[in-house]
């Protein structure tokens, strides 16, 4: 599977997306820069973390303005595959190609740390190697990641099954003392209503490898990649 | 006004003299006035006046450091030649070199603390990625008065906010760092920001304007008329008006910095460019004359082609700003736009400000008026240098001849641990380091809380491990000893990640140069820590002086901080800090060697490591007594020991002993791991010091039984001891001396303890 990294002024997290794609999964990856109009025929494109545009505005508000995005738009219309990892899932927000928003933590502090995730359900492009009641040890490292959205959205995403990570506790438990920012219902990740296009908080990118403490992020990313084989 | 003919080098008018209220607020003294007088053969203009001013204070000149900071060997390299630029390179084979620095942000931080820990952070990774190096990691040295007092917590919230605000953005993680809480840094916090950096060995960059002809190209953000004069600001005491001075105060935005260290990484790869260098302090004034005076060159630029904010802004004030995120590029002749593309590709100015020129001189122009002409050398290398006096402080008498042994024994040692790990500063810094991205970049092996933090490097087996390391109060006591524990204990942090020293950067905080007591104290620690720097084979490789941190009622402790990198040969045989599994064995390594038929204790410790102990001023409120006293030899051979111990893996973990004593340190390998331990002491001293003594050169460890007798041998080869303390097992935490059980707490409680003492005081919450 070919893998492109959007890489916008402010992006922080662009390298370590590559590196994990290139060096931990070993499938082509290619960087794509916010000018471009083209995706370089990529069938998954990572949205990165970062601060884009140096976020002053609003997190993701700028750079859903840029010419990459009408092209990423058109991809996922398509049905291409899209992830949007901390600030890249504030883009996709933004850019309404996933519902809610994220706002401030209710700490209003940045926060890096691992937390601990469960998969809220299976059967999508991006948790379909993770297990029933797995927990997952993911870092995670923003200001902005308190998911919201109205009630009625709630419902729809959660009856959907748009709603693919929760924080939870080492046990699995999703406890509101696990929550680490405030967010609705423990969400952590979300997908649209057809499942090609993902947002979550946690970096997966940063737990590839043992070195760095986990590398449970695989399963996310190796997800994505056996469900396009199916 | 200057007048020069055309065609001609020459000023042919000279000018009015400079009031000397003007050039004494400025910071230069009469003498110094007159030397400018001399050097030029006339008047200097206010720009000229100016710009000697910022490059002969102390911040930038070394004017009264100078003489004592030739007492690093690599130092006098640097200061003398042309050795080292922007920040020292260390070699750590396979082609790569690190690239490191602190520096302090003393008082921008004391006024505005937010934006000044921000500048503070801007500026060191400036100096890393000036080298060509890509900055891969960030640290902290800070210091603030007790958290009971509402300023200090103010300043403490916001230096840290500020840190967090510019590290997490531009995407290099803070992955280390220390923060310590005394009364001495009421109105006075220290703000000491370190970064490091990786460069292949052939690509470092260089900072001289070599090349007459060769285009001087102006990158990064606009000019404007923030921080004028802020090197003159931190070369004076802070007083009652430093309110006022929050306008020398830089502000800075991460974003143009992120921006600047792609652009500068991805431009220094076409291979035009010549010799680049940061504006930081004295900003284009600095950056002009250094690259000249170091090629031995010279320089025209004209300022009004420099990118303004304002469009009224005097030349003076122009050469004097202190606005962030800029540098001054070297280009070879007719491949600027080459150059320029490259910036301006990601959004930021590139413009040609001038050239290089031959004559030694920098002229500065503002179109077709000369408004300086100036040597580059007598600028950047020729501040006037004063030998200042110094005497022995009248405290120290009184301190040394405190009797330790009139410290009565605690009613209670459960409550004594208690107070000494609720003490902010042996007290977890979660609070701190949680609001530091310290992931990014996917390098880091060990994360913030262990004794150092430790980053693999891509592309090799290899791992480095940095930290940075100072107790003040020893250094108050005895600043020669004190300098050496840093240097000591930094070079220990590292042995127990099990990382080899390599070398070391210094960031140095005093009092009031002038006041020959304070001078002492500075020239004492130097002495002591370039003594200690040789003793370790660890090269001081840059380094940064910061004078003046007093107000009219306190002046800080001697506070030379020890920035310290070493080198884990395989990444994957590192060690922490935490116990790891039940039934482990705990023991304590000493880098003494006790003789078979000595009588005394076995290696704990003495009434006098008491001395400047962090429970002699959390139980008493006592700074007295000599630090503890240390013997480079035998510190050596424990970290050469711990070193190949955690190479053959035979450690489940490593602890440095240090503030707060054995007790602290078995307690905090508790706490990481969750587990409880069961420990005995016998020791011939009183209960107190065998576990709050701060006797040097000391780790406690623990491992798995069956690893003893490996140990032993190499205990045996190195001639250090090993004394078995116990085993980790259960969940309480449990230490007997001579046979009496004095501690006896749960770890979940003594856990809260540690864990909430920050955050209580500052959120009013756990």
């Amino acid at each position: 599977m070919k893998f492109g990294v959007i890489v916008f002024p402010g992006s922080n997290c662009d390298q370590d997306a590559y590196y994990a794609v290139r060096d931990v999964l070993k499938e082509p990856v290619e960087y794509i820069w916010h000018q471009e109009h083209d995706l370089k025929g990529v069938d998954c494109v990572i949205v990165p973390g970062g601060f884009s545009y140096g976020d002053y505005l609003r997190t993701g508000a700028v750079a859903r303005f840029s010419p990459v995005m009408e092209a990423v738009k058109e991809h996922t219309d398509k049905g291409g595959y899209a992830i949007g990892i901390c600030n890249g899932f504030q883009i996709l927000c933004e850019a309404h190609l996933l519902p809610g928003a994220l706002v401030s933590n209710d700490c209003l502090k940045f926060v890096c740390k691992y937390v601990q995730l469960t998969p809220a359900n299976l059967n999508t492009p991006w948790t379909n190697q993770c297990k029933n009641g797995q927990v997952l040890n993911i870092p995670i490292a923003h200001q902005g990641g308190n998911f919201v959205c109205d009630q009625e959205t709630l419902k729809r995403i959660e009856d959907n099954g748009q709603v693919i990570l929760r924080y939870c506790d080492e046990a699995g438990r999703v406890t509101p003392e696990a929550n680490p920012n405030g967010s609705l219902n423990n969400i952590a990740g979300v997908i649209n209503e057809r499942g090609n296009v993902a947002g979550m908080m946690p970096h997966p990118e940063r737990a590839v490898e043992k070195i760095l403490g986990s590398a449970d992020g695989l399963n996310i990313l190796r997800s994505v990649i056996e469900w396009a084989r199916r | 006004m200057l007048i020069k003919e055309p065609g001609s080098k020459t000023v042919s008018k000279n000018t009015e003299p400079i009031a000397p209220e003007v050039y004494r607020e400025m910071g230069l003294i009469d003498s110094e006035y007159q030397k400018i007088v001399e050097v030029l053969g006339r008047h200097p203009t206010y720009t000229e006046v100016g710009m000697y001013s910022v490059m002969w204070s102390e911040h930038c000149g070394y004017k009264y450091s100078r003489p004592i900071l030739r007492l690093f060997k690599k130092y006098k390299e640097a200061l003398e030649g042309e050795g080292l630029e922007n920040a020292g390179v260390i070699d750590i084979g396979d082609g790569y070199g690190i690239v490191m620095k602190m520096e302090t942000h003393n008082h921008p931080s004391a006024v505005e603390p937010f934006q000044g820990a921000a500048t503070g952070v801007g500026g060191i990774l400036r100096d890393i990625f000036t080298m060509g190096a890509r900055p891969i990691a960030c640290l902290n040295s800070l210091r603030f008065g007790p958290l009971d007092d509402a300023h200090n917590r103010y300043l403490f919230e916001n230096v840290v906010a500020g840190i967090a605000h510019y590290g997490n953005c531009v995407g290099v993680p803070t992955i280390a760092g220390e923060v310590v809480f005394d009364d001495c840094y009421s109105g006075n916090c220290l703000v000491n920001a370190m970064s490091a950096g990786i460069v292949r060995i052939d690509d470092i960059a260089s900072a001289c304007a070599k090349g007459v002809g060769n285009s001087v190209l102006y990158v990064g953000s606009s000019t404007g008329c923030d921080g004028i004069h802020g090197a003159t600001f931190a070369s004076v005491e802070l007083g009652p008006d430093s309110e006022n001075r929050r306008p020398n105060v830089q502000i800075g935005d991460p974003f143009q910095e992120k921006l600047l260290i792609e652009a500068t990484i991805e431009a220094l790869k076409t291979g035009f460019v010549v010799g680049i260098q940061d504006m930081g302090a004295a900003g284009i004034t600095c950056s002009t004359c250094e690259t000249s005076a170091k090629a031995g060159t010279g320089m025209e630029i004209d300022v009004l082609k420099v990118p303004r904010r304002q469009s009224d802004m005097t030349p003076y004030e122009v050469m004097l700003s202190e606005s962030q995120e800029r540098m001054l590029a070297i280009v070879e002749k007719g491949h600027e736009d080459d150059v320029a593309a490259v910036f301006k590709k990601w959004g930021l100015n590139a413009v040609v400000i001038g050239h290089v020129t031959d004559d030694g001189l920098v002229h500065v122009w503002e179109g077709d008026q000369l408004v300086a002409e100036v040597p580059a050398k007598s600028l950047a290398d020729d501040a006037p240098t004063y030998y200042l006096e110094t005497e022995e402080p009248e405290y120290l008498k009184e301190v040394r001849c405190f009797d330790l042994t009139k410290i009565p024994e605690p009613a209670d040692y459960n409550e004594a641990l208690e107070k000494l790990l609720g003490s902010p500063s042996i007290a977890s810094k979660e609070w701190v380091y949680r609001q530091y991205d310290h992931m990014v970049q996917t390098n880091t092996a060990i994360l913030p809380g262990a004794d150092a933090a430790a980053l693999r490097i891509r592309g090799t087996k290899k791992a480095i491990a940095l930290v940075c390391d100072c107790n003040g109060r020893y250094c108050y006591l005895d600043p020669f000893v004190g300098a050496q524990i840093a240097v000591a204990e930094a070079a220990r942090n590292l042995a127990c990640v099990g990382a080899k020293a390599l070398g070391v950067t210094d960031c140095v905080s005093f009092g009031n140069p002038e006041k020959p007591q304070v001078f002492w104290q500075f020239k004492r620690a130097i002495e002591g820590m370039a003594e200690a720097c040789e003793a370790f084979d660890t090269p001081v490789i840059s380094g940064n002086v910061s004078f003046y941190n007093e107000t009219p009622e306190t002046a800080i402790y001697p506070t030379p901080v020890v920035g310290m990198l070493g080198l884990i040969e395989d990444a994957d045989k590192h060690c922490t800090p935490e116990f790891k599994r039940e039934g482990d064995v705990v023991a304590l390594l000493t880098g003494r060697r006790i003789t078979k038929d000595s009588e005394s204790d076995p290696g704990f410790c003495a009434v006098n490591d008491l001395g400047g102990s962090e429970y002699l001023k959390v139980m008493h409120n006592v700074v007295a007594g000599q630090p503890p006293a240390l013997d480079i030899e035998a510190e050596k051979r424990l970290h050469t020991c711990l070193i190949e111990a955690i190479s053959s893996n035979l450690l489940s973990s490593a602890h440095d002993c240090s503030d707060g004593g054995l007790a602290v340190a078995l307690a905090e390998s508790s706490i990481g791991g969750k587990l409880g331990v069961e420990a005995s002491i016998v020791a011939d001293c009183s209960a107190s010091v065998a576990l709050f003594g701060e006797a040097q050169s000391r780790a406690v460890i623990s491992l798995p039984p069956d690893k003893l007798g490996e140990l032993g041998e190499l205990v045996e080869k190195h001639a250090i001891e090993c004394t078995i303390l116990g085993k980790v097992q259960g969940d309480r935490f449990k230490i007997d001396v001579n046979g009496v059980t004095v501690i006896d707490r749960e770890v979940e409680q003594i856990t809260r303890v540690w864990k909430n003492a920050i955050p209580e005081r500052m959120e009013g919450r756990a």
